[in-house]
């Protein structure tokens, strides 16, 4: 086998291994050190010896040798301070899905959202902390100190491990790939609009979730929504790094075959028997792709669907959107009153985003005066640079 | 999302307090550092030298003048800052509420939002 499938195979295989040992030997830090040492002994030997028959078990089973090894050592170490001896023998664990039961650890509550996603993507995605770190632009010393503290709680959290595979724990896991996602697709702040490895990996570690809970409509849905936005991302900005809106991009330049891949998992996802809110935004990123143009766009469902969508998950930002579909099907003075039930809401009070909406609302209706100033005090709101410049260059088409 | 946290000083406050008060602020500080590195908040932090150490620069038809002084002449100056990366801005205030200063009447600590960051961290 060539050196690359290996690679792609020990991929694969690393985190199965690596949740295999943590919910037999819990010890994160020890599991993922002896974990490493049988992938690099692999990665060393059968690119020339050829793959074992079953690489999942030579893995675990190197990888069980030398944490084995590594508790006699602390057991002999610990005997010789307390002469007390432990005989137990480790539990033989059912065969259960590894990699799932790892990412439900990496996403366990007790971790913040920060300490979840760089905890993913290093003991799931296989990251280095210095990638992790370079992609979050933070100092590795910031990253490793934030991943050390995440194992810790981890491991305090101790072999709780036979985790009940709930919905909720299912959600969170969806949610820390769509938080990934999302910092790939739209850096939160900075001058670059992508970074792109990031919406990669998410979508790579999605695709695993998916490929064993093929019948959960939500793993379903997110991957679907993560696919149908990333076509667009060639038409998305311009080669200096603008932003272009939906409306306003070329839509050749979308990634077909990511669509037609996105739109089939789409239609599937709603054929399950309860609807969630991926599913929905995986519904409405179908409805956009498929217009050719953005004047074809089937405003009606996709007006429907954010009306769905906020029955099911009410949420400003959902009534934001809403407020824009509502302005394509009954004019802009439509979506300017549904914005107006957002000013009470605190959330929303002066944020950016209900402002540039705004501001796009009056300037279709007539108003470029109005439009101009909140414009310029969208562009004070927010923190992307990239659309700070895209507010500003509205702005500066409109008379004041 | 990343934060920085302004100290702003005012040197005829800081002379006013006692021995004891500016142990603590330095203890306060220090504890703070300590905390923020443990829980991988912390991007980098520093503090400045004195603002009559200044210097303001300004090129004119092509010359350059070096004018001794801080830019703006006020009572308070910047002393330093942290810059952390958090959940959210209710984090960064959160920490910033713990910096010692934010107790003494006088000092300033100022929570903006970085919009953009380039260059080497480590």
């Amino acid at each position: 086998m060539p050196t690359s499938a290996v690679e792609d195979l020990l991929r694969e295989l690393t985190p199965q291994v690596l949740g295999a040992l943590v919910r037999r030997y819990g010890q994160f830090d020890g599991c993922e050190d002896a974990v490493q040492e049988a992938v690099l002994a692999a990665a060393l030997q059968w690119p020339s010896e050829g793959v074992p028959g079953n690489p999942r078990g030579w893995l675990i089973t190197v990888a069980s040798r030398r944490i084995i090894d590594q508790m006699r050592s602390d057991h002999a170490r610990r005997q010789r301070e307390s002469a007390l001896i432990d005989t137990t023998e480790p539990p033989e664990v059912p065969d259960t899905d590894d990699t799932l039961d790892l990412l439900f650890l990496c996403c366990h509550p007790t971790l913040t959202p920060a300490s979840q996603i760089a905890l993913t993507l290093r003991a799931v995605g296989g990251l280095t902390t210095t990638e992790i770190a370079r992609a979050f632009l933070v100092p590795e010393a910031t990253m490793a100190a934030r991943i050390s503290r995440a194992k810790q709680r981890i491991n305090a959290v101790g072999r709780t491990f036979v985790l009940p595979r709930g919905t909720e724990r299912l959600e969170a896991v969806l949610h820390v790939l769509y938080l990934i996602f999302n910092e790939g697709y739209t850096a939160s702040s900075g001058a670059e609009v992508h970074r792109t490895d990031l919406a990669r990996e998410a979508i790579r570690l999605t695709r695993m979730v998916h490929a064993r809970l093929p019948d959960d409509s939500e793993v379903t849905g997110l991957l679907a929504l993560m696919l149908l936005t990333d076509a667009r991302r060639p038409a998305r900005t311009t080669p200096t790094g603008d932003l272009i809106p939906l409306a306003d991009q070329d839509r050749t330049r979308w990634d077909r075959r990511l669509i037609g891949e996105g739109t089939e998992l789409a239609k599937t996802s709603l054929g399950g028997p309860a609807l969630g809110p991926y599913q929905l935004q995986a519904a409405i990123a179908a409805t956009h792709a498929d217009a050719a143009e953005a004047t074809d766009t089937d405003w009606r469902q996709v007006h429907a669907l954010y009306l769905i969508l906020e029955r099911i998950a009410p949420n400003p930002m959902v009534t934001l959107n809403r407020a824009i579909a509502l302005a394509e099907l009954d004019g802009p003075a439509a979506g300017l009153s549904l914005l107006a039930t957002l000013d009470a809401d605190e959330r929303m009070a002066g944020h950016y985003r209900l402002l540039s909406v705004r501001a796009h609302l009056l300037e279709k209706s007539g108003d470029p005066a109005a439009a101009h100033g909140l414009y310029l005090r969208a562009a004070r709101g927010t923190a992307s640079l990239a659309e700070q410049r895209y507010l500003q260059a509205r702005a500066s088409r409109l008379p004041h | 999302m990343k934060f920085i946290i302004n100290l702003h000083i005012n040197p005829a406050v800081l002379e006013s307090l006692t021995d004891e008060e500016k142990e603590a602020i330095g203890d306060g500080h220090g504890k703070f550092m300590e905390a923020l590195k443990e829980s991988g908040e912390l991007i980098t932090t520093l503090a400045l030298v004195d603002p009559s150490q200044a210097a303001v620069v300004t090129v004119r038809n092509g010359q350059t003048v070096a004018t001794d002084g801080p830019f703006v002449e006020a009572k308070e100056h910047l002393g330093g800052f942290y810059l952390v990366d958090v959940e959210s801005r209710e984090r960064a205030v959160e920490l910033a509420a713990q910096i010692p200063d934010a107790a003494i009447d006088g000092l300033g600590v100022e929570v903006r939002q970085v919009m953009f960051f380039a260059g080497d961290l480590d």
